[in-house]
């Protein structure tokens, strides 16, 4: 079997005098959207935060696409293939989304093609294309937001809640769309708390609690086991159905 | 900017309308027109119009990098002033050995010679400012307290070291001939270096505007003012473009300190940091981190000062604490407000 | 402030240790041998230097020091206590300075001239201290600093402007009291060779009010109060998660801090007998205050006494050493500029520099350090 893309083993992590991560052990394949599910406050973001180099693992191991990437700094992460979306979503306001893309393409002009084909997929984008994106709406800043992820061809994407504070019909498109990009090959690790959207789109789930993982194993296992869902879910995920 | 990025296919027509942020750019003439009558004759009305200018851009010059700095890593350097100081007395490094050229008649020459100072002093200044980072500042990254006691300290030290090298007593610096004197049309009277003053800063202004709208560089810096994790975690190293800032803003610094050194025409080690008030004033005015805002605190705080100088000269000096105190009660964040703050 | 029982607890417990040298000292005792000695020779020399070392250069030095003391201590209270920046700290030194200066010139060299002085400067300086603490310190801390440092150089200005009443850039000379005059004989006869005339009343007027409000600031930081302007210091949300109104917290020390800085001022020109801006209102003064609480030790009032003893000792005597260093190095390049006489603050800064990051406790932290 050959290594996934993506492999944590042990990894803890500091935040000030709190201890977050507990001993966190999971992997995502390549080609494959792998779901990242939990309670508040479970780890999510810290998990992502950590991979992301933003916040440094106290111990544990992390490895990407064959190398250790536990101890570099963000920018070497981010440059070794790895698209990070928060769950803020990171978009600066002052510039326009033409400008916004333009910085996420770090090796040059966005080729062409690749352009059309992310217009394709948010096509609102393209009505406020030299606007400051300050002025787009929750769902379009989104939009942008994970344009701006794959403005370039990326090994990984890390994507924070997409779907959180949108509008049934924005969520209905959001999942369009991760479609499109699981169809395109892209390897995704997708933090999400609504069920609905993470049961249409994962291939494999990870499910954390009290910064540890509690259960791993294919979407299709956790859709189908009524009685897992409901202990390791409760009913915080199911009421966003 | 066509090299930049590929135009989406269809863009569509019914784009909606961007809305800018007018109200604080009409406030500089807006002042101006509201000073004339009070002012009474507008040949007095112009020289003091263009004197306010010609300071206001001095003080632009001092003020960019500094907020700029602030914006990117959070970071206050209140030694800022002593690239002021240096700067200035960079300029006798050219003016001794080229004495010559500000004493001819030639205009060219004495341009030549300006700018050459320029050129030192920002090299020096530039020099100055990467030390000055990776000496005092940069252990002290994350704390407020911190960072304004040491930059404090380094200010002390550096002022001293002037001292040292160049000896404590004013050394007077002249100004080139060409450049003295003043234009006239009528009973207009405007100083031609003030007018070189003003020449000059807006030339800078219109470069920066131009660097931070439309080069890669400048998007980077605007965005890494408004989210710097998300300039890293799109893969930029953010710690090198701040160093870069750092050293480009004690250069503009420098630049500033050597227009200021031929308006007084003489040096001080203490120039820098008296200026130092004013800087501050205008970059609270103009909200912290935004160059915009940093342009037009710079002319309010200098035009005001210069009118009120002339209609009721007690109340000239203590002009900028009311316009300050105005205009954050007007905008508490400032003129132009950058996002994150 | 139901739940400030939670931080007098400590205070309480180790009040009830030590007698009556604990009890004047408000239970924080300096902790460290060296530091115990150190200070008690400081208080032992100002309360003799009268009658330690003859002529006027000595008592003036220690008059200084007893000034500075009780400035660069209310300034503690700003900075290492409360973790506030201001840069407007000699702006209520001046006014104190200006309150008695004023008062004394116009009302005639009378005891109840210095009373109404003083109180009109504490109220001035009270007043001053509520508007800018009010106004800004809900700002961020860099804001605060800077708005200060405005608003301290707009102080210096208006004061050189208004020269009618302050006799501008000259400053104001002024009669003191008959029995501060230097004529004035307390006791006709000579004590262990010292004449006992006003100038030696006058030196132990600034001795036992700048001992006095040192010993109050001593008592205030150890209160309940200064407990909580610490917790604030430490974590400002955390304070003001647990109930404590931040803002008026850290008003409430600006004020206290403003009022004992006009005392000081008050004390400075009542010892010199005159008041100018270079004395007590110039930003060189600023930087001095900063150099002192820093090198002495933020956030422990005893740093103020080691800091302002060192700082204005190496200002009276440093540059004699310095003067024989420059000498004896004259005709190496740079090196005798570097330690000319009047160089003696770039060491200083040196220090001051290497103080905020090796040792954030000065010196009275390295003792204290080397004593575990």
């Amino acid at each position: 079997m050959t290594e996934p893309l993506l492999q944590l083993s042990g990894v803890h992590t500091h935040i000030g005098p709190y201890h977050i991560l507990h001993g966190v052990d999971f992997s995502v394949p390549a080609g494959e959207l792998t779901m990242l599910l939990g309670r508040n406050g479970a780890g999510k973001t810290t998990t992502l935060r950590t991979i992301m180099g933003l916040w440094q693992a106290s111990s544990g191991r992390i490895r990407f696409d064959g190398s250790d990437i536990t101890e570099r700094s963000t920018p070497d992460i981010a440059r070794a293939g790895i698209a990070y979306v928060p769950e803020s979503m990171g978009i600066f306001t002052d510039l326009t989304v033409r400008e916004n893309i333009v910085l996420a393409a770090r090796s040059g002009p966005v080729d062409k093609n690749r352009l059309d084909w992310i217009l394709g997929l948010f096509p609102a984008l393209k009505r406020f294309w030299n606007l400051p994106a300050g002025n787009l709406s929750g769902g379009q800043k989104q939009m942008l937001a994970i344009a701006r992820a794959i403005a370039e061809p990326r090994r990984l994407l890390l994507i924070d809640e997409p779907t959180k504070g949108l509008a049934p019909v924005m969520v209905r498109s959001m999942i369009e769309a991760f479609k499109s990009l699981k169809a395109a090959g892209e390897t995704i690790l997708l933090v999400e708390q609504n069920f609905y959207a993470a049961s249409a789109l994962g291939d494999s789930v990870v499910v954390m609690d009290d910064g540890r993982i509690v259960h791993s194993g294919p979407m299709s296992e956790l859709v189908a086991d009524q009685a897992l869902q409901q202990r390791l879910l409760g009913l915080s995920l199911d009421a966003h159905q | 900017m066509s090299d930049m990025a590929a135009e989406p296919t269809a863009a569509t027509a019914e784009l909606p309308r961007a809305k800018t942020d007018w109200l604080p750019l009409l406030l500089v003439p807006a002042l101006a027109l509201l000073a004339l009558p009070f002012v009474g004759s507008p040949s007095t009305w112009v020289t003091l119009t263009v004197a306010g200018l010609a300071m206001g851009m001095m003080i632009f010059l001092m003020a960019s990098g500094l907020t700029l700095v602030f914006g990117l890593m959070d970071i206050i350097n209140f030694g800022h002033g002593v690239f002021i100081s240096l700067g200035a007395y960079a300029t006798l490094l050219v003016l001794g050995p080229l004495a010559g050229w500000a004493l001819s008649d030639s205009i060219g020459l004495n341009l030549a010679l300006l700018g050459l100072c320029i050129l030192v002093a920002m090299g020096v200044t530039a020099l100055a400012g990467a030390v000055f980072e990776r000496v005092i500042v940069r252990p002290v990254y994350g704390s407020h307290l911190k960072q304004i006691l040491v930059t404090m300290g380094g200010l002390i030290v550096t002022e001293q070291l002037i001292h040292a090298i160049w000896g404590a007593s004013p050394i007077p610096i002249p100004l080139p001939q060409s450049l003295r004197g003043a234009f006239v049309f009528g009973d207009i009277v405007m100083e031609r270096y003030r007018v070189v003053a003003v020449v000059i800063g807006l030339a800078v202004f219109l470069g920066m505007e131009l660097l931070l709208n439309r080069t890669r560089i400048g998007l980077l810096i605007r965005a890494g003012v408004e989210n710097p994790e998300m300039v890293e975690a799109l893969g930029y190293r953010i710690r090198r473009l701040f160093v870069s800032v750092f050293i480009a803003g004690s250069a503009l610094a420098g630049l500033g300190g050597v227009m200021w050194a031929f308006y007084r025409q003489t040096l001080t080690a203490g120039m820098g940091m008296e200026v130092m008030v004013l800087v501050f004033i205008v970059i609270i005015i103009g909200g912290l981190g935004s160059i915009t805002g940093c342009f037009v605190g710079s002319l309010l705080v200098a035009l005001v000062a210069n009118y009120v100088g002339f209609i009721e000269p007690k109340l000239a000096l203590i002009s900028n604490i009311l316009v300050m105190a105005l205009v954050l009660i007007w905008r508490p964040q400032g003129l132009f407000p950058v996002a994150r703050r | 402030m139901s739940s400030s029982s939670t931080l007098t607890l400590p205070f309480d417990e180790t009040r009830r240790r030590g007698g009556a040298l604990s009890e004047l000292l408000s239970s924080d005792m300096p902790r460290s041998r060296a530091l115990s000695l150190i200070l008690l020779a400081i208080l032992v020399v100002l309360a003799a230097t009268p009658f330690l070392f003859p002529g006027s250069q000595p008592i003036g030095t220690a008059a200084k020091i007893c000034v500075f003391i009780v400035l660069v201590a209310s300034y503690d209270l700003l900075l290492g206590y409360s973790g506030i920046v201001s840069f407007a700290h000699t702006m209520f030194f001046g006014i104190g300075g200006y309150g008695i200066a004023i008062a004394l010139e116009r009302l005639g060299p009378t005891w109840s001239s210095v009373a109404v002085g003083l109180l009109a400067a504490l109220a001035l300086s009270a007043v001053l201290a509520v508007a800018i603490g009010l106004l800004s310190l809900r700002v961020r801390a860099i804001f605060f600093s800077m708005i200060t440092l405005a608003v301290a150089s707009a102080a210096a200005v208006l004061a050189s402007q208004l020269s009618n009443i302050t006799g501008g850039e000259d400053g104001l000379s002024f009669q003191l009291p008959p029995a501060l005059r230097p004529a004035f004989r307390l006791l006709s006869e000579p004590l262990f060779g010292t004449a006992v005339n006003g100038r030696l009343v006058a030196y132990y007027l600034v001795f036992f009010v700048a001992l006095l409000v040192f010993l109050m600031l001593l008592r205030i930081v150890n209160s309940p109060f200064g407990r909580v302007l610490q917790a604030i210091r430490e974590n400002e949300f955390r304070a003001e998660a647990l109930g404590y109104r931040v803002v008026a917290y850290r008003t409430a020390a600006s004020v206290i801090s403003a009022l004992a800085a006009t005392v000081a001022g008050a004390l400075m020109a009542l010892w010199l007998r005159y008041n100018g801006p270079d004395t007590t209102l110039s930003f060189s003064i600023m930087i001095d205050i900063l150099l002192m609480v820093v090198i002495g030790g933020m956030g422990t009032m005893y740093g103020a006494v080691i800091g302002a003893a060192l700082f204005v000792l190496a200002q009276s005597y440093l540059q004699v050493l310095m003067e024989a260093g420059s000498t004896a190095l004259a005709g190496v390049p740079l090196l005798p500029n570097l330690i000319h006489p009047d160089r003696w603050l770039l060491w200083l800064g040196a220090l001051f520099v290497i103080s905020v990051y090796a040792f954030p406790g000065g010196i009275v932290g390295r003792l204290r350090q080397a004593r575990q």
